[in-house]
């Protein structure tokens, strides 16, 4: 599994990358609380941070994301505004879909967000197209398909993976196997293969990367945009790293994890806590821990911010009801 | 005007597009090697005629996806039945994304597909699927019966905002038609009136039209004078042209091949029973296929898609003679 001792990120970089994680943390842990209070289904991305955190940091401003049902992680590491995005959660017509969308449904394409999906699998096409679009018109962009375990057996991902080797399409399928489609176990439903193994069988290459490891999931992601900026295809990238949560908030009782499964990730695999104790054993070139402490106060204050807006009392106009559905 | 056929004329409307705006892709099976309107576009249009593998959710998805990020791709389904293949990508991404994401995005993504009976396909290359498509908020539903329709309709989609589903009844194909070469578009939501009548509304489509047109005949014969209309758009659906002709005639038919149940045939007539009821003289007649899969045997499938015979018999069930049998399907 690919791990990552050294690295040429920049101070400033560890810094943005460790900002991101922690924003998701904040973000995801806060909603954990509140989600009895919400309508409709939260899935909650702690523990998977230095994957959103790490891919998206080897990408730019206009290269394309298309996400799962499980995206709050991606929005935010692509850059989407928080607020808007606890607005929309809330339903709010000010939400960062108008309300439209909710948790499974939060898209920004000004920010290269293409959507997150309430379909497993359902937004690698999404994410071969903006490749596509990308390749066609010449712009160098790239774009990557977050799908996880469970969505990687689709059809549709299975397909994609054919369609983007034969079109060479610029594009990075960035598998998160965190232990679990909902309930199944991935050692079972990928029945002893990984998706490195599985990439070779369509002629594209694939690598499994330390999920809790943002360093390491940023040198594959950087290695894979090269690739693909380059005219190279696509590539495959399986990272592991179990959610911390259940499924779905105020559904899953995890009791198909072995017991005290989460508790362990939180104090032996917390991504956050890893990047720390990699900076400060020296073989990452980070700030000091005060600096990160207080990257944590501002992250959550940012959080807390978002929720005090998004409880604000608001109305939506049912009359908006019928608006965008088409065009004209 | 010159005659072409309606795939030439399919053809000819996407070649001026592609001229003339080249974010139009064209994406599918075979698409270099192919033999119905697009044959030889490739060859004029080398980088943006697009061979597909047999992926059809990942090709149709990544249309939907290249449609919302600066594309105008359109996408040959083939069959019509191939679509189920891809249903997710039509019914849950491009029909809903930009209702999802707040109205801040679009989807200019034209799918084209043949449907319908009458080519000795069997169950899964015949069928009528249109309902299925019409049923589904965001997305335009096409089916010209006529080549000058099909080139001015094709001509819409491409400039479309919206994902369109081109339907080209596969039994029109070498239908000649009068068709002018200068580009032309006929706005979505417009029907046309084939044929005036005074006695009875018929609504058919696609390959229906003709069918209708030729009820039409052996019921002048008898003194009945009905009105023949083609929606050209089922999705959106012209309902204020159906409705003038309803309160005229005071009588109407729906003709349609797709199934009974939850059907074009279904909706045209439950629509004008609810909202023009006080106009109608009789009760209102559908002419379907039946409910059961379209069968391979010639005589069978032929016996499946309703011919003028039935027509003119579901005409005279309205009221008009009142003896008249309706055959029960």
């Amino acid at each position: 599994m690919g791990t990552s001792r050294t690295t040429d990120l920049t101070v400033d970089q560890i810094v943005e990358i460790y900002r991101t994680m922690s924003v998701i943390r904040a973000f995801e842990d806060r909603l954990h609380g509140l989600a009895k209070s919400l309508p409709g289904a939260v899935h909650l991305y702690s523990g998977q941070e230095a994957v959103a955190a790490g891919v998206c940091a080897a990408l730019a401003p206009d290269d394309y994301i298309a996400s799962t049902h499980r995206g709050h992680g991606h929005a935010i590491a692509k850059g989407c505004d928080v607020e808007a995005m606890m607005k929309e959660l809330h339903g709010r017509p000010d939400g960062i879909c108008g309300g439209k969308g909710g948790s499974m449904h939060i898209a920004d394409f000004d920010r290269g967000m293409l959507g997150a999906n309430g379909l497993a699998g359902g937004g690698v096409p999404l994410a071969c197209g903006a490749a596509l679009t990308a390749r066609q018109q010449g712009t160098g962009q790239v774009s990557v398909a977050f799908t996880g375990d469970g969505g990687a057996n689709q059809g549709a991902v299975l397909e994609s993976l054919v369609l983007a080797r034969m079109l060479d399409l610029p594009v990075i399928f960035a598998i998160e196997n965190n232990g679990y489609a909902q309930a199944t176990p991935a050692a079972a439903h990928f029945s002893g293969t990984d998706m490195a193994q599985r990439a070779a069988g369509f002629g594209i290459p694939g690598a499994v990367v330390d999920g809790y490891d943002v360093i390491a999931v940023h040198a594959a992601t950087a290695e894979a945009v090269r690739r693909a900026r380059a005219g190279e295809g696509p590539t495959v990238l399986e990272f592991r790293a179990e959610r911390f949560h259940g499924h779905m908030e105020l559904w899953d009782d995890q009791s198909y994890r072995p017991d005290a499964d989460p508790e362990r990730l939180r104090t032996e695999s917390d991504p956050l806590l890893l990047l720390r104790s990699r900076i400060a054993e020296g073989t990452v070139a980070g700030p000091a821990a005060f600096e990160l402490d207080r990257i944590d106060r501002d992250a959550t204050a940012l959080v807390e911010a978002a929720v005090t807006a998004a409880s604000e009392p608001f109305t939506a106009d049912p009359r908006t009801l019928l608006d965008h559905v088409y065009t004209r | 005007m010159r005659t072409i056929t309606y795939q030439q004329a399919i053809g000819e409307a996407l070649a001026q597009q592609m001229r003339f705006d080249r974010s139009v892709v064209l994406m599918g099976e075979d698409s270099t090697n192919a033999w119905g309107p697009t044959k030889g576009l490739h060859l004029e249009f080398p980088d943006r005629v697009l061979d597909m593998p047999i992926t059809e959710a990942a090709f149709v998805g990544a249309a939907v996806g290249a449609a919302a990020t600066g594309l105008r791709p359109v996408v040959d389904l083939l069959f019509i039945d191939f679509a189920t293949v891809a249903f997710d990508q039509i019914a849950n991404q491009a029909a809903k994304l930009r209702y999802m994401a707040g109205g801040r995005i679009s989807v200019p993504l034209v799918l084209r597909a043949m449907w319908g009976t009458g080519l000795r396909r069997g169950a899964q290359h015949s069928q009528a699927l249109h309902p299925l498509f019409v049923h589904l908020p965001g997305l335009k539903v096409v089916a010209p019966s006529n080549p000058y329709d099909a080139k001015g309709l094709m001509a819409q989609a491409l400039v479309d905002d919206d994902p369109v589903l081109f339907l080209e009844h596969k039994m029109l194909y070498f239908m000649p038609g009068g068709v002018p070469e200068e580009p032309y578009a006929i706005p979505f939501g417009s029907a046309k009136v084939v044929r005036p009548g005074t006695d009875c509304t018929v609504v058919a489509i696609g390959r229906m039209v003709s069918v209708a047109l030729a009820a039409a005949e052996q019921l002048a014969a008898e003194g009945v004078q009905i009105e023949v209309i083609d929606p050209r758009t089922l999705s959106p659906l012209d309902t204020s042209t159906i409705y003038g002709s309803v309160e005229r005639t005071g009588r109407l038919v729906v003709v349609d091949e797709a199934h009974p149940r939850c059907s074009l045939a279904t909706d045209i007539a439950a629509q004008v029973a609810q909202d023009r009821f006080a106009a109608l003289r009789g009760p209102v007649r559908m002419v379907t296929g039946p409910h059961a899969p379209v069968p391979f045997s010639p005589e069978l499938e032929d016996a499946f898609a309703p011919g003028p015979d039935q027509v003119a018999e579901a005409v005279r069930a309205t009221g008009l003679v009142k003896d008249a049998a309706v055959r029960s399907r």
